[in-house]
């Protein structure tokens, strides 16, 4: 059903983009209408009425008029606006991945009410604190599984044998896991820890209270990050480039937190 | 473009062209822009063309602050009345000239031409970080007043920045952030309110 003239949604704030004088194109992350570009005049002067309500990251309502182009933001209130993500690079940096690996992830319009709850919750566990890498594994496997990409964890996509507590290889272009007989030698497939199977298979199919209590050493941490994100660059077929600034925090050990030893 | 003015001239369509690309200039201004032109004196026409080659030819980036300049180093940074003791980083040229305009600033500043922007790829790599953090070697500097926008990407960059700058021993300090003048407390979003409180002073 195309949206009335004007209406009202929540959105999540994805993207701004400036536009001519005054003007922000902002990407809006709806429930019911899924991610859906609209104009909000004004919002680079100092006295604007929405600006503060349609910044990034901010869980917003908001009245749209349809333009002929592009619809017009005409008020907008934030509901929640993460401040505690907005005082800390670690945390900001993942939940700026969040948002893009969304933006990238949704065609405009396509529906959206499980990724929108997805994205919320994950912005509201990076906002309390919760360990942040670990409630990033658990939104990229999450959205896997809700945009149609979950990758089979359970037998081998060669030969369809259940998978065998050993060394197995994953294969972003294969969808999943391969055991060691039809993994060893395909050209995309890097070997797969049994304990990297383990954290996959639960941040799969566990519950998000479940994936917080395990205790990951940082060098398990890497390897399922590796796994996750080359399938998730493999899948949209086009680099994450907030993935570069996690890295380089990391690697400056700028606003990062110490990481728990193996 | 052409489809617009199939009819005109090939030299009128191209200068419509070059003003189409313009920010901010449609098809319409552009026209409009070409047409004023065609009509104007030879003289001004002449002198929009010299002074769009002067601005591409003269001027470069200050070695010292990165600010757009027609002398290296630039006027603030040669005038020897300014305090050099802060420098205060914006993200634009631009900013300076806003901030000069409140003539209550009278130290160094610092052009980091951008902003960090992980999502459009902008990193600080992209940015003058390297040139800023050379100026501080000297140890004549005491304040960093960083002056980056009140947004997600700027408060990003200043964070960022602080975490550079906190080990050298200098005073870091951040704009203040809060209601603007002639703003309404009921329009105002809770981030910006809270600031606002935060920051209260005493009536004088």
């Amino acid at each position: 059903m195309p949206p009335p003239r004007v209406y009202k949604t929540e959105a999540i704030v994805l993207r701004q983009r400036k536009l001519g004088e005054a003007d922000k194109i902002i990407t809006l992350y709806t429930p019911n209408f899924g991610k859906l570009e609209a104009v909000a005049k004004g919002v680079r002067r100092p006295k604007s009425r929405l600006a503060g309500h349609l910044e990034v990251l901010t869980y917003t309502s908001a009245m749209l008029a349809q333009g002929r182009n592009l619809d017009v933001v005409t008020q907008a209130q934030a509901i929640e606006s993460f401040a505690s993500l907005r005082d800390d690079l670690h945390r900001l940096s993942r939940a700026l991945y969040a948002a893009e690996v969304v933006d990238r992830f949704s065609p405009e319009g396509a529906e959206s009410y499980h990724i929108f709850q997805l994205l919320l919750g994950t912005l509201r566990r990076l906002a309390a604190g919760a360990a942040a890498d670990i409630v990033l594994r658990y939104f990229e496997m999450q959205l896997l599984n809700l945009a149609g990409f979950q990758p089979q964890m359970q037998h081998c996509l060669g030969c369809r044998k259940p998978l065998t507590p050993v060394p197995n290889y994953f294969s972003p272009a294969a969808g999943g896991v391969l055991c060691p007989s039809c993994g060893s030698g395909t050209a995309s497939s890097r070997p797969l820890s049994v304990s990297a199977l383990k954290v996959m298979r639960l941040l799969q199919q566990g519950a998000i209270g479940d994936v917080l209590r395990v205790r990951i050493g940082s060098s398990l941490a890497r390897e399922v990050e590796f796994h996750l994100r080359v399938y998730v660059i493999h899948v949209l077929e086009r680099d994450v480039r907030s993935v570069a600034f996690i890295d380089r925090l990391r690697r400056e050990g700028v606003g990062e937190p110490v990481g728990v030893p193996d | 473009m052409r489809d617009i003015t199939p009819s005109a001239a090939a030299p009128v369509v191209r200068l419509i062209e070059e003003f189409h690309k313009l920010p901010g200039v449609g098809p319409k201004s552009a026209q409009r822009l070409t047409y004023y032109l065609l009509r104007a004196p030879q003289e001004e026409a002449q002198a929009l063309a010299q002074a769009i080659l002067e601005v591409k030819e003269k001027i470069t980036f200050c070695s010292v602050c990165q600010n757009v300049t027609d002398s290296d180093p630039c006027l603030i940074c040669e005038d020897s009345q300014r305090d050099r003791s802060v420098i205060c980083v914006v993200e634009e040229p631009l900013d300076i000239l806003a901030l000069e305009r409140t003539r209550s600033y009278h130290g160094l500043y610092h052009v980091l031409n951008g902003v960090i922007s992980p999502m459009d790829g902008v990193g600080p790599e992209d940015l003058k970080v390297e040139e800023l953090l050379e100026r501080l070697k000297g140890g004549a500097v005491q304040e960093v007043i960083l002056a980056t926008n009140p947004n997600l990407e700027g408060e990003a960059t200043s964070m960022y920045l602080n975490r550079l700058l906190r080990p050298l021993g200098l005073r870091v300090t951040r704009l203040a952030r809060g209601l603007p003048t002639g703003a309404d407390l009921e329009y105002a979003d809770d981030l910006t309110l809270s600031q606002a409180l935060e920051g209260r002073q005493e009536v004088s």
